[in-house]
């Protein structure tokens, strides 16, 4: 039996990863992600789990580090100032292959900016804000029903290509309320186990090393230093770290089509929007309003690894307009994959774009 | 049918909870749609509060309230930054103890401050006093819905109280002579 709730975006956040099996919390409380982490601390403990608030951000994310080390589906929630702190040991997950997952309800920034209004600013910094080459997955939800089914898929995600999964939201997600169905259950896929006398950084063909759990009798040394597949320090073996960070990268970006999450709407279309996150909102409403403009659509709910070869499925498109909460950080990236103008409607100060505001624009280029 | 209404009054009336009472009146107890948004700063108490609903039929798309038709307003202030330019064709219920200012609008005057204060001792309620006023004079939500929200979202030992605030609040609209 399904149920119905009237819940705010943070409380679904939490309610899909405690669904998923999360079971343990490390954080610091900054707005506007603050309630996931007070849903948690009531939540977990009554769960068997674990709720540890931090000193700080960059122990935050350690903590979570270590908890999925020991098997632990294990998670963090954030906004920017709390991000930047992350960044580093945002990298030593990539690099240890890690399982975790981070959650960002953006506001505006830079520095503490604008702690109780709205942004996508943090969208580029997710994917390539810690130091050296890696991939990671990043979700943006535009629903408060979303922040529950995305949240516990990126648990999923985590275990199965042993990354750092971001859940990239805003404040106007996070904090608004609207109905939400809750399911029975939700689907939990296993983390793969390693092989007894395996190597424990030796990939299989997917690219990913199965997980060689804390407590199950494993000697395995975890570094963030360049290291062999027994996981020692190799860090002056050129080869070696190439073809490391190669497969860290390639395990993400060869499941591209995978991973990917979007709707194609009207892909006759000229005129085409792209949004993921709050302005996905807008563009619907502009698109209900306005039903014979045959107004295209890509809608989507991956960001990273970006789903690149979606906008070609709009065969007629002449332009893509793209409302962000930033300065077009999306819209660059779409730029490289198109053969046609991107237009990039950037919005700052807080405020998510109005349906007028995108019907000017498609007025402007039409 | 889409209703836009908006609350404001100053931090610590209850402004946001009004919205979210009324809000899980209509998604679970009249199977509605709603969406419930916010604009607060990083004061805790003080400062004019604004808090947004939207009830329709269907899903709802764009979350934010713009140009509302209902206004609950609770503070001087808060009928200055949030009421003072509403519509000609909105409505507006004034806690008119607190108020002074009147809109373009038609407006509903509810005493709810000085009547939470004096007649159910207790001034907190006085946001529960608006939405039972709300509610009978705009019937966005029902009255049945209305009072199972209200007991799902107050505090344990604070039913009945709350449940006289709805029910004086209720009484106030329909003796309420509008201009």
């Amino acid at each position: 039996m399904t149920r119905t709730e009237f819940w705010q975006g943070n409380t679904a956040c939490a309610e899909g990863a405690l669904a998923a099996g999360c079971r343990f919390f490390g954080g610091y409380p900054i707005t506007p992600s603050t309630e996931i982490a007070e849903h948690m601390a009531v939540k977990l403990p009554k769960k068997n789990g674990v709720f540890i608030q931090m000193e700080d951000e960059i122990a935050s994310i350690a903590s979570v580090i270590g908890a999925s080390w020991t098997g632990a589906r294990a998670m963090t929630a954030t906004s920017g100032p709390g991000f930047s702190l992350m960044m580093e040991n945002i990298g030593f997950a990539a690099m240890t292959e890690t399982p975790c997952v981070i959650v960002n309800i953006q506001r505006g920034g830079p520095s503490t900016g604008q702690p109780t209004l709205g942004a996508q600013g943090d969208m580029m910094q997710c994917r390539f804000g810690s130091h050296g080459d890696y991939a990671v997955i990043a979700l943006c939800p535009a629903s408060v029903q979303e922040m529950y089914e995305l949240t516990a898929r990126a648990f999923n995600l985590a275990d199965k290509y042993r990354v750092p999964v971001f859940l990239m939201a805003d404040e106007v997600v996070g904090h608004m309320r609207e109905k939400i169905i809750i399911p029975d259950s939700v689907e939990q896929v296993p983390r793969k186990a390693l092989v007894k006398g395996t190597l424990p950084f030796k990939p299989d063909s997917d690219l990913v090393p199965g997980f060689p759990q804390f407590g199950k009798g494993y000697g395995v040394h975890v570094t963030g230093l360049t290291h062999d597949e027994r996981g020692y320090p190799c860090a002056t073996n050129p080869k070696l770290h190439e073809t490391l960070v190669m497969r860290l990268v390639d395990k993400i970006e060869s499941a591209r089509h995978e991973i990917a999450d979007y709707d194609i709407i009207n892909p006759g279309a000229e005129q085409v929007f792209i949004a993921y996150g709050a302005p996905v909102r807008t563009v619907q409403q502009v698109m209900h309003d306005h039903p014979g403009d045959n107004i295209g659509f890509l809608r989507l709910r991956t960001v990273w690894p970006f789903p690149e070869y979606a906008p070609g499925e709009f065969k007629n498109a002449r332009r893509f307009l793209v409302p962000e909460m930033n300065l077009g950080q999306i819209a660059r990236e779409i730029e490289r994959h198109v053969r046609v103008p991107v237009i990039s409607l950037p919005k700052l100060g807080g405020e998510l774009h109005t349906p007028s505001e995108l019907l000017a624009a498609l007025e402007a280029y039409r | 049918m889409r209703h836009e209404v908006r609350f404001s009054g100053f931090g610590g009336q209850g402004i946001i909870l009004s919205a979210v009472i009324l809000g899980r009146a209509a998604v679970m107890h009249d199977n509605k749609f709603a969406v419930q948004t916010q604009v607060y700063g990083p004061e805790a108490r003080g400062g004019a509060s604004m808090s947004a609903l939207i009830i329709d039929d269907t899903p709802i798309l764009y979350p934010k309230v713009a140009d509302p038709g209902i206004y609950v307003i609770m503070s001087q202030e808060g009928f200055e930054k949030y009421g003072a330019h509403a519509r000609t064709d909105a409505v507006m219920l004034v806690d008119s103890t607190l108020v002074y200012s009147r809109p373009d609008c038609r407006y509903i005057e509810i005493p709810a401050t000085r009547e939470a204060k004096e007649t159910l001792g207790r001034d907190i309620v006085a946001n529960i006093v608006m939405l039972g006023a709300l509610v009978a004079s705009t019937h966005i939500v029902s009255e049945a819905a209305l009072e199972k929200a209200i007991l799902d979202s107050v505090p344990k030992g604070t039913e009945a109280l709350n449940l006289k605030a709805m029910k004086k609040g209720i009484e106030l609209a329909a003796g309420s002579t509008q201009p």
